[in-house]
């Protein structure tokens, strides 16, 4: 792409350069996540990690590692800055969402550090755009502190069980309320709505589980509006891997094949909540 | 109750009752010796649904359990559409679907078993009621016609989507007319367009009816029926009288039978000269139940609907009947001074009168202005409603109030 190397005088000025030669693996994975209109990204030489958050109890990463990327050089560690992810999607994009066959946009991703823009130059069969993206004071993120040693249960499904019935949810129930145990019914999702309640069991040894390690009864709520986001990250996905710690914090990631075979992941966290009274679980 | 449904009848149950969604917002379940029947009524109560699953349809069926009365309960069609929403899903994944009401729990159970042993349960509440029933008898209509429910599904195919009501008739040489109905006071751009469909007399199975009878009825309910009979590639038999009178649209097979009844217009468009007819005679009062309603000569034009009362005496009334609210301006009806003296008025502090249908007596004689869609407002009506009344005997105790 010489037109676009003409573009950038010297790469040495950047803090972050990055091109792909599809520009929808990068755009399909933020997509997962865009439930909020901003985000923060941290850029290391092993990838970029976009991250939104949501009413201080959930929160959304998407991990692009440095092997999607064609071309991948961070200068400083970490690069951070927060971005309209809106605006981003829309720029990525502007060849159209769903290209004809055939067609790939690439793309070029430049910033040469704080108080710069994002510079995105975009080409598809010889036209350029170039966006330029404000960027905004980095927010500091939430710590869910989530610890792989801390976790409780942990069950891997095939996403294909889980689509239907996220799209399905009963969406005047205020929460999720999700049931992992040893014993029967072994996982659960309850929902508690205007029209009733409605169970969804999946056994333990269906064909949509790939691994079940479920040490004891855990049962949490969550707010249903906090997780109906994740359907998003859930409808690309092909595996989906649910962890919950001492805590009743909830982990969802979900692993993502892209266009070109390779995988990426999202992950999402959740707070409980609330405290169920013994009584009822 | 309890029954089990298995394979690609689970489909046929979900399309069912999303034909009777298009029509009322609640649904009534009854488990009767014969089959387990789901009805619906629109809140005008101008159309009424009714499915009869034959125990033959179910793996298993259960009216009740052994030594109890069975019961029916009355759901909110919103939450059980819900269970039954993605008619793709129930053919790919879903196995067998069970229905318990009854059980220890007040609820009506739904489980769905689907693949993968993912089972699904659906916990929702419900409220007693009544039975509905419609009181119709396709065999008092004079004219029918049978044709492939593939033939008139393709037939209403072309009028546009937001179209509320249809034209029906028989034209020159015995051809069947479907045409768009339009209201004089619709505005030009609706008026844009009228759609015709004529439909040679050799494809019908049964034409019963002379050349230049016609009705005019809803689409959207036509279209529910139609969509779930072309599914189950049956017949649709249509059953009608003079315009103004119910039409009984009905499919029946050796596992199930539907039947829907809907108003039709009083008059035939103005706009069909070739299809209209002499405005019928007026009949003698013939309600099918002679009752305290006898001498109101517009019932002739409804259909009493029934609800029967189940053996506690004590049971509320039938939360069918319209509210009091209702009362049309009665100055427009040439029988109104008739009516307002059979009518108990709504007098604040009284019991509300149980009478519906109101609004149509008084909005008889006005034909062509209003339509038949659901959200009908409570003006007066030019058509037939169906009527819904307490079955005799569950009117509270005490006075009625009467107009003076």
């Amino acid at each position: 792409m010489p037109l676009l190397n003409q573009q950038i005088q010297d790469e040495k000025d950047y803090s972050l350069v990055a091109s792909l030669d599809n520009v929808r693996n990068l755009s399909t994975i933020l997509k997962a996540i865009h439930f909020r209109e901003h985000a923060t990204c941290f850029a290391t030489k092993n990838g970029i990690k976009v991250t939104v958050e949501n009413a201080k109890c959930v929160q959304a990463n998407a991990f692009i590692q440095a092997g999607i990327f064609q071309e991948f050089q961070v200068q400083e560690e970490p690069v951070t800055f927060r971005i309209n992810l809106t605006v981003l999607l829309d720029c990525l994009s502007i060849f159209g969402s769903s290209p004809m066959p055939g067609t790939l946009t690439a793309l070029r991703m430049c910033y040469q550090g704080y108080g710069y823009p994002l510079m995105l130059f975009l080409e598809e069969g010889g036209v350029v755009t170039v966006c330029k993206l404000n960027t905004q004071e980095p927010e500091e993120t939430l710590d869910f502190d989530f610890c792989s040693t801390n976790v409780i249960n942990k069950i891997i499904l095939q996403s294909e069980g889980l689509r239907e019935a996220f799209s399905e949810l009963d969406m005047t129930s205020e929460v999720l309320q999700i049931t992992m145990s040893p014993d029967k019914p072994y996982f659960r999702l309850s929902t508690f709505g205007n029209a009733g309640s409605s169970h969804l069991d999946y056994p333990k040894d269906s064909d949509l589980m790939e691994s079940f390690n479920c040490n004891q009864t855990q049962v949490n709520r969550y707010k249903i509006s906090l997780l109906k986001p994740s359907t998003k990250a859930l409808v690309l996905s092909c595996k989906v891997s649910i962890r919950t710690d001492n805590r009743g914090f909830l982990s969802l990631q979900y692993m993502i094949r892209n266009e070109d075979g390779q995988i990426c992941f999202v992950e999402y966290y959740c707070c409980p909540d609330e405290e169920i009274p013994e009584s009822e679980s | 109750m309890k029954c089990l449904v298995t394979g690609g009848n689970v489909k046929v149950l979900g399309r069912a009752v999303h034909s009777l969604s298009r029509i009322g917002d609640e649904l009534y379940l009854e488990p009767l010796d014969d089959g387990l029947s789901l009805r619906t009524v629109n809140s005008s109560r101008s159309a009424y649904a009714c499915f009869l699953f034959a125990p033959l349809f179910f793996q298993l069926y259960q009216a009740a359990s052994p030594g109890q009365d069975p019961l029916r309960c009355k759901i909110l069609m919103k939450s059980f559409l819900s269970v039954f929403r993605s008619l793709a899903m129930l053919e790919k994944t879903v196995e067998k679907c069970c229905i318990s009401l009854g059980g220890r729990s007040s609820l009506l159970v739904i489980q769905l078993h689907c693949k993968y042993g993912v089972r699904k349960t659906h916990n929702l509440s419900f409220q007693d009621c009544e039975s509905l029933q419609a009181v119709f008898d396709p065999a008092s209509c004079p004219h029918v016609l049978r044709a492939p429910a593939k033939l008139l599904g393709e037939a209403v195919l072309p009028f546009p989507p937001a179209l509320a009501e249809v034209t029906l008739g028989i034209g020159r040489g015995r051809r069947v007319i479907l045409r768009s109905y339009q209201e004089e006071e619709a505005d030009s751009t609706v008026k844009a367009m009228m759609t015709e469909i004529s439909i040679g007399e050799e494809d019908f199975q049964q034409l019963q009816a002379q050349e230049g009878v016609a009705i005019t009825f809803c689409l959207k309910e036509f279209r529910g029926l139609l969509s779930f009979a072309e599914s189950a590639n049956l017949p649709l038999s249509i059953h009608f009288d003079a315009p103004g009178r119910p039409a009984i649209f009905a499919i029946k097979d050796s596992l199930l039978d539907g039947h829907f009844v809907l108003a039709t217009l009083l008059e035939p468009s103005p706009h069909s000269p070739e299809l209209r007819q002499p405005a019928p005679p007026l009949q003698a009062p013939s309600t099918p139940h002679p009752d305290d309603f006898a001498n109101d000569d517009i019932d002739s034009y409804m259909i009493a609907m029934e609800t029967t009362v189940a053996s506690e005496g004590s049971r509320t009334l039938p939360s069918i009947s319209l509210s009091p609210g209702l009362q049309p301006p009665c100055n427009c009806g040439p029988n109104s001074e008739e009516e307002n003296e059979a009518e108990p008025s709504a007098v604040p502090g009284t019991p509300p009168p149980k009478k519906v249908g109101a609004e149509v007596e008084a909005g008889v004689g006005r034909p062509g202005r209003s339509s038949l869609r659901n959200s009908l407002p409570p003006v007066p009506v030019p058509f037939a409603v169906l009527r819904l009344r307490p079955g005799r005997g569950t009117l509270p105790p005490g006075p009625q109030p009467r107009a003076s």
